[in-house]
């Protein structure tokens, strides 16, 4: 019988420059052929399609837009449109049919032209038009990063923790992308540039908040009785999960446990894993809060511990959980689906100078909305 | 930079809480069913789905959290700063709203806070909260 386990046999990037024009498609084209030639692929060789969604060219079909555009003809084709956690969904989604038999090679794209399109301002507008609920909190004013300061100060209030434990977030991640040559931001800090940086929405600082930038990340999700004619090793899917609470912030059952407790759960079962298993990690960063909030759900430490940890270097280059080692959402670029690139290629050992050992777990988290929908995915290098 | 400034929608759902709000009365839902209050307003009970009726509500409440924003979009916040809250009514329910008629720094979580209307256009109303008169 066929083995129909899934990998990731192929990942690949769109460049992170901002070039007026550029349009989603093309960051998705870019990062779709990257793919390709990782994979040692022809497009033909593709029969499935997932993709996610654009803000700045807002396709309501953009799968089929995408399919049309690199001239492919998918058998299973679908688009995904929940925020943030997307990415690792297109995984999951994928992993699922390459399980039952509807595809066996799924190309996953996630890309945006928000920065090109609209502008760093305009961004920030649109996206709060569709992060706040229309009539029951965007007349109120919130920014997208007030949305998450409202968590931010809640976590603070209980856990009696200071605002150093959102700062040294944003330095780890800085530390991290300076070892990476395409990180947009590069330059190291230290809490003292994040408390010196302008504050947004209190206690967030302008390096709270993760950078508005175009992208495109692409992976390919392969049978496991495909994978071995792969240039690349294969990255095994060995668990997946998901969690939802709510869509709006005033909506959610809790300030500090979200939809991100049971989703871990769920991945680590499936996985046979527990948190100490798990060489490093990807959270979602679009701010500092939430990934003292995903350390603390995903069981990497308990309630309240997460400042702590970070503040003990835990997260940082060096640290026992390396935590987004290529600088995330904070100091990479944007695009949740670049930290599943990443794990991948610490995975197989293509990390450079940001190599963790001999990595040989790796988790990554994915959220939308705020702190709304959540999504764990769990890769390996032994099935 | 600013946008234009959001007015709420005054969905078929919802009439009673903003013809509430045009009268100065902060209309919240309770199940006739459960007896639980729940804001915003829906066709039926989100805890057992039973059917809702509006009541008023003492529009008394607790600052559950906040922020101070200081990067307003739009015009109706001048330059800023302003106070984005959770405020937890004492019936229950939760609401996102803003703290007024104090200085944003003077804002704090357990604050005890309660209800003004702030009019945004001749049709709609939305309910603010400010501190307790001494």
């Amino acid at each position: 019988m066929a083995d129909r386990t899934a990998a990731i046999s192929g990942v690949g990037e769109a460049s992170l420059r901002t070039i007026p024009g550029k349009s989603a498609l093309q960051f998705a084209a870019e990062a779709a052929l990257a793919a390709l030639d990782d994979a040692g692929l022809s497009k033909d060789d593709i029969d499935g399609l997932v993709t996610a969604y654009s803000v700045g060219d807002p396709y309501n079909f953009f799968a089929t837009v995408l399919a049309e555009y690199l001239g492919i003809k998918p058998r299973f084709l679908a688009q995904i449109n929940v925020g943030g956690s997307v990415g690792n969904l297109l995984v999951s989604h994928a992993s699922a049919a390459v399980a039952d038999g509807r595809a066996s090679r799924v190309l996953c794209v996630w890309a945006d032209n928000r920065r090109s399109a609209m502008g760093g301002n305009a961004t920030v507008s649109r996206v709060a038009d569709l992060a706040a609920h229309p009539s029951y909190e965007l007349p109120y004013g919130p920014l997208v990063p007030s949305l998450y300061a409202l968590v931010a100060n809640r976590y603070l209030h209980e856990y009696k923790a200071g605002p150093e434990a959102l700062a040294d977030v944003a330095v780890a991640a800085r530390a991290h992308a300076a070892k990476h040559p395409n990180a947009i931001k590069q330059k190291p800090i230290t809490r003292d540039d994040v408390f010196a940086s302008p504050m947004v929405s209190s206690p967030l600082h302008a390096l709270d908040c993760c950078l508005i930038s175009d992208y495109g990340a692409a992976a390919i999700v392969t049978a496991a009785d495909r994978a071995a004619d792969h240039a690349q090793e294969p990255v095994w899917v060995l668990g997946t999960g998901e969690g939802t609470t709510h869509e709006f912030i005033s909506q959610a059952p809790s300030l500090t446990s979200f939809g991100a407790r049971a989703s871990g759960q769920t991945a680590f079962a499936q996985a046979g894993l527990t948190p100490a298993d798990i060489d490093v990690a990807y959270l979602y960063d679009c701010f500092t809060i939430t990934v003292l909030v995903l350390l603390e759900e995903l069981g990497f430490c308990g309630p309240g511990e997460a400042a702590a940890m970070v503040g003990e270097g835990v997260i940082s280059p060096g640290g026992r959980l390396p935590v987004n080692t290529h600088g995330g959402l904070l100091s990479y670029s944007n695009g949740g689906f670049l930290h599943v690139i990443e794990a991948v290629r610490q995975l197989r050992g293509q990390a450079g100078a940001r190599q963790v050992g001999a990595a040989e777990t790796a988790l990554v988290h994915l959220q939308g909305g705020v702190l709304s929908t959540h999504s764990t995915l769990i890769l390996g290098r032994q099935r | 930079m600013t946008s234009p400034e959001p007015v709420p929608l005054r969905t078929l759902d919802a009439q009673p809480y903003w013809d509430g709000c045009l009268r100065g009365e902060l209309m919240v839902q309770r199940c006739t069913g459960c007896g639980a209050y729940q804001f915003y307003p829906r066709v039926r009970c989100v805890t057992c789905a039973g059917p809702v009726e509006f009541v008023a509500v003492s529009g008394k409440g607790t600052v559950h959290s906040l922020t101070v924003c200081h990067r307003p979009l739009t015009p109706r916040f001048g330059d800023g700063p302003y106070v984005v809250a959770l405020v937890d009514l004492d019936e229950g329910p939760r609401l996102m709203t803003n703290i007024v008629g104090c200085p944003p720094e003077s804002v704090y979580i357990g604050m005890k806070v309660t209800v003004a209307f702030q009019r945004l256009t001749e049709d709609v109303s939305m309910p603010v909260f400010g501190p307790v008169p001494s």
